[in-house]
């Protein structure tokens, strides 16, 4: 079983994490701006990345998002970070 | 072409079976081709092999970046099915289950089609009540689907748990007639054979690393094996598409994961269909050669590496034996893991993209060996016309902003 580091709680078993969606990507505003093909990238498009990526993840345990950088293809774990704004 | 028949098989036997030809030719890339497919799993090169044998287009080039069958298309639990819970779902799998009915003597190659049967079951009032749906949808849909009584589900299955305290105790499900498996190779190969003999040229060790465009129409790709020229290219590269469509601007809706598969060592025949349980998100066949074939729900870790994690292996497991007690006693032979690429809706992308000229057919995720021969077809159908085939639109990526979406995982609630 591989360990991630949640922020708040250190290192967990993986099963504790739930992959959410990949970082850097804002939900675009105003709303009544955004066109349907705008508003269908923020919510289905993606990267997938090889190698390197940025992504937020949910710890099921303590319910905080974060960002955890890893490498998808060694699955390697790079490091995390709380969300802009947020404090461990 | 060789053709392959008893006589020639008693024939080749007075040689010692050392003249036989190989099964394609091993193709040098030319500098220009009418089309080119990058992906030689099924979907690439029965792509191929449509657009040869229904449109007469044969200065065409299947792209493999390794060697042809060796993604998804080889690693995966051989499945075939068309009861889908969507009408749009159902003409596409029901297309390819009837190619696949005929597939053998068509290619002359056998891909051994094993219509055994199917059972998804249900261990709860409630997904028997999920499952009544489904079959209805599915005759309404036209397919030979039904519902499957407890006492029927378990002569399918004899050895499946029957004990008081079980978990998961088998209450009946779906059952479709002419699912079944077929031999994974087989179709990647017969595919190929019938392709190159048809003049197609099936390269492998050739990874496209660039797509070059030209006011906005495609014009060739970069290669491993150099450049080559084409005005209409078919990407069929799985979990490597969305890089793909990357290199000309273009996102698709996939993540990837990593999907596991297990085989037992081979035991006495037990299990004459193929299950799956709703509540344990098992599935298990036997192969021909006795070895229990066994799948079951996706890693929740999005990765590009082939090696599964050990959580979902136990996963899986527990399942399996929850199910099948007895299985308790075999041995493992054998682990390995593919890179699905997901969709939301778990409905395949088959369509344009980007540039003109330039088509994709992906997103089968756990499910897409059962489609190849129609996803081949389909695609073939893109590239000849650029126009979608009325069973392939409904597929294409402007769904997503429609929200048309076509959600088989709610739907059917099947990965497979
Ligand atoms: C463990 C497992 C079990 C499964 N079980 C079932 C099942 O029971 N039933 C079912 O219907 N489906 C099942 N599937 C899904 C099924 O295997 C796939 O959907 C299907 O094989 C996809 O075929 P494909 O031709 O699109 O992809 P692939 O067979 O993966 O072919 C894509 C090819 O593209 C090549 N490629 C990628 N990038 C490049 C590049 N840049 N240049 C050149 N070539 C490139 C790759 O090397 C690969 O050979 C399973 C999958 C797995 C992993
Ligand atoms: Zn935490």
């Amino acid at each position: 079983m591989q360990q991630f580091p949640c922020p708040f709680c250190g290192l967990r078993n993986e099963t504790e994490f739930h992959f959410a969606f990949e970082a850097g990507h804002p939900r675009p505003e105003p709303a009544k701006d955004v066109s349907d093909a705008e508003w269908a990238k923020y919510l289905y498009l993606h990267k997938a990345p090889k190698g390197k990526s940025s992504e937020i993840w949910l710890h099921l345990t303590c319910h905080e998002y974060f960002i955890l950088h890893r490498d998808t293809v060694t699955r390697e774990v790079l490091s995390c970070d709380v969300l802009p704004g947020a404090e461990a | 072409m060789q053709h392959y028949s008893a006589f020639s098989l008693a024939r080749h036997a007075l040689s010692h079976h050392k003249n036989w030809q190989s099964a394609w030719r091993k193709a040098d890339p030319k500098p220009r081709y009418d089309a080119v497919i990058i992906g030689g799993g099924g979907h690439g090169l029965s792509t191929a092999y449509y657009l040869a044998k229904n449109h007469g287009m044969k200065r065409v080039a299947v792209l493999e970046r390794g060697w042809i069958g060796g993604g998804n298309t080889g690693r995966n639990t051989t499945a075939v099915r068309s009861n889908y819970f969507y009408p749009e779902s159902v003409a596409l799998y029901d297309l390819s289950l009837r190619l696949y009915e005929g597939l053998s003597k068509e290619l002359n190659y056998n891909i051994m089609l094993s219509q055994r049967g199917m059972l998804i079951a249900a261990h709860t009032p409630i997904q028997m009540e999920i499952c009544n749906r489904i079959a209805n949808a599915m005759q309404l849909n036209g397919v030979d689907g039904r519902l499957m009584t407890a006492a029927e589900a378990e002569e399918k299955a004899p050895l499946v748990n029957k004990s008081k305290g079980a978990r998961y105790k088998c209450m009946g499900g779906i059952w479709q007639d002419r699912a079944g498996t077929a031999r994974h190779d087989a179709v990647a190969w017969g595919y190929a054979r019938a392709a190159s003999a048809m003049g197609i040229d099936i390269i492998e060790n050739c990874e496209v690393t660039e797509v070059f465009t030209s006011s906005g129409a495609v014009a060739g790709v970069e290669t491993t094996r150099g450049k080559i020229q084409t005005e209409r290219l078919g990407v069929a590269a799985a979990g490597a598409t969305p890089g793909l469509v990357q290199m000309v601007g273009g996102d698709l809706p996939i993540h990837n994961y990593d999907l596991q598969a297990f085989v037992s060592e081979p035991v006495k025949p037990c299990l004459d269909t193929v299950l799956l349980y709703l509540g344990t998100g098992t599935y298990v066949s036997q192969s021909d050669k006795g070895e229990l074939v066994i799948g079951g729900g996706l890693d929740r870790v999005p990765t590009h590496g082939q090696k599964g994690n050990l959580p979902t292996q136990e996963t899986v497991i527990s399942g399996l034996l929850e199910m099948f007690p007895a299985f308790a006693q075999l041995k493992l032979l054998r682990q390995w893991a593919g890179v699905v690429d997901v969709v939301p809706d778990s409905s395949p992308v088959i369509g344009p993209v980007g540039p003109e000229g330039m088509f994709v057919n992906c997103g089968w995720g756990t499910g897409g060996f059962k489609a190849i021969p129609a996803g081949g077809y389909l695609l073939a159908h893109l590239l000849a016309t650029g126009e979608h085939h009325d069973i392939s639109r409904p597929f294409d990526l402007n769904r997503f902003a429609q929200g048309r979406l076509i959600d088989e995982a709610a739907g059917s609630g099947i990965a497979h």
